[in-house]
């Protein structure tokens, strides 16, 4: 089979179940009468009118500025931090128990307190995003750049590298690939507290749209808010694997050269 | 180490006309293990003059790569001290390079080979268009001049290893030293790699020490061989080669004076 036949059989198989789904939903959806189950095409007709581009200006952006906010700081200080644990190995392993325990902690049971030192504003929402978003970053770095080859290092000081030059040409390059699987991590996370902060306290934004929607039995509404949700949120995947596919390429392809030799 | 021992080093430093590349006086190295302390080389002393091609042979587990990575100021030893061109080496010199054994590990996977290759001479600020210039005739002379552009995992062993010899040779260092460079390779790329760092090493005129277990490798190549001993090591002796240059892996390896050196190194290293 040709290599275009492959991707057209590839991109078939991936994309036959969600047209079914959405398919099969609008028709045993199209005579509902339920008020909390609306037919799609009202969702769909509804989600036209609210989003484009009223709701995305109002509700969706300054989401989207709180995500990014919180998800940059969160990959600066996860990486460099990360990088300056790397230089400091005792301090990795007395930090690596808190560090552990504050991954682990559910984030969302932090919101109140959160909320009692920097009110129910922005502050509060980038915040809390970066808190949740920051472990998996720390952590997979740490972790990735403890794992550099003895060799390579060993090279890089034949060399007589600095350690910034050590850091930034053999350590990053060499942890980059569970760097990028903590970035993931991190921004799945910081996508569900986006959410969640804005279910907690606000008077602006896509959670608190759905959650406000549902109060005042807008019902249709709170459906359009989860779908335009879910879209984003497959958008920003979708980029962020884009990116990991571009800056990892020499991985995925040398891991495949490996295997077929 | 005692003040007798340093001084019969100086001794050895001042026989020789020229400042030896390489001086190792008695070292020792030692190391800490759960069975207590390990002595992987026990005192080794020899020098490399300028121009030389030195092969260490010793049997395995002879502590050679400890040697190696002792001699190149990558460890510091026990006891004992390293001299590069009359000075005492703590860290690795400026004018040395090293080849690891491990040529896949040892280059970088997510930079192209022209990359890899001109990593050294960034570090030392090489001018850009020098960079790029010097990279080629590199790759050119270990004869990989059309593979800058492909990344080391799409080479053949034989080809990565020679995108390492390039970029250890690429700052023009006075000293090579290598670890058992040839050691993964097939036989038949192992004599290609050999005859390859022959004609490099005439074209830029650089020292070389080649750590190796392998006999007919070390007299196929060196001017002088040091012998090990079993571990903890001591130098057994020092056996010059008279072989004829340039070496051809048919002519040299023919040559009646071959077949002595090699059986009596082999004698030397298996203790009979």
């Amino acid at each position: 089979m040709t290599r275009a036949g492959r991707l057209a059989v590839t991109l078939l198989l991936g994309i036959w179940l969600p047209i079914a789904l959405i398919a099969s939903w609008w028709v045993s959806s199209a005579d509902s009468f339920d008020p909390y189950f609306p037919s799609l095409q009202i969702i769909l007709t509804r989600l036209t009118d609210l989003w484009i581009w009223t709701g995305v200006t109002t509700d969706l952006l300054p989401s989207l500025g709180h995500l990014a906010l919180g998800y940059l700081f969160a990959a600066v200080v996860g990486i460099g931090v990360g990088a300056l644990l790397w230089r400091l190995p005792p301090l990795a392993t007395a930090l690596h128990p808190v560090m552990y325990f504050l991954y682990v902690l559910p984030s969302p049971a932090l919101l109140p307190a959160v909320m009692l030192l920097f009110g129910l504003g922005t502050a509060m929402k980038v915040w809390i995003i970066f808190f949740t978003a920051v472990w998996p970053i720390l952590l997979n770095t740490v972790d990735g750049m403890r794992a550099t080859d003895t060799v390579k290092l060993e090279l890089a000081r034949s060399m007589n590298l600095s350690t910034f030059q050590t850091l930034v040409r053999v350590v990053i390059p060499s942890a980059s690939p569970q760097i990028f699987a903590g970035l993931r991590t991190g921004l799945q996370f910081g996508i569900i507290l986006m959410v969640v902060s804005e279910f907690a306290a606000a008077t602006s934004g896509i959670g608190y749209f759905i959650l406000y929607a549902q109060q005042t039995f807008r019902i249709t509404d709170m459906w359009t808010g989860i779908i335009v949700l879910g879209v984003v949120g497959s958008i920003l995947n979708f980029l962020f694997l884009r990116l990991e596919r571009r800056v990892l390429r020499w991985h995925y392809r040398a891991r495949t050269a490996l295997n077929l030799v | 180490m005692t003040v007798d021992e340093a001084g019969a080093g100086t001794e050895v430093l001042a026989a020789g006309s020229a400042t030896p590349v390489l001086e190792a006086r008695n070292v020792k190295k030692a190391y800490r293990t759960d069975d207590g302390l390990k002595v992987a080389v026990e005192d080794i002393t020899f020098t490399v003059a300028p121009g030389e091609f030195v092969c260490v042979v010793g049997p395995s587990g002879a502590g050679k790569t400890t040697l190696l990575r002792c001699l190149s100021g990558l460890m510091p030893a026990t006891s004992g001290e390293t001299y590069f061109e009359g000075k005492l080496i703590e860290r690795v010199p400026d004018r040395l390079s090293v080849v690891f054994q491990d040529y896949s590990r040892s280059l970088f996977p997510w930079s192209k080979v022209a990359a890899n290759v001109e990593l050294p001479l960034k570090v030392r600020k090489v001018p850009k268009a020098q960079r790029t210039e010097r990279v080629q005739e590199m790759l050119t002379a270990v004869g990989l001049g059309g593979a800058g552009k492909q990344y080391p995992w799409q080479l053949s062993g034989g080809m990565q290893q020679r995108v390492a010899i390039a970029r250890a040779l690429a700052f023009r260092p006075d000293l090579l030293l290598m670890d058992e460079p040839f050691a993964s390779v097939d036989a038949q790329t192992r004599f290609e790699l050999e005859d390859m760092i022959l004609r490099v090493r005439d074209e830029f005129g650089v020292t070389v020490v080649l750590v190796t277990h392998d006999i007919d490798e070390a007299v196929y190549l060196a001017d002088r061989i040091v012998v090990l001993s079993q571990a903890p090591s001591t130098v057994k002796e020092i056996v010059p080669v008279s072989l004829p240059r340039p070496r051809s892996q048919t002519d040299t390896r023919n040559d009646p004076e071959f077949a002595r050196l090699r059986t009596r190194i082999l004698q030397m290293v298996t203790g009979h």
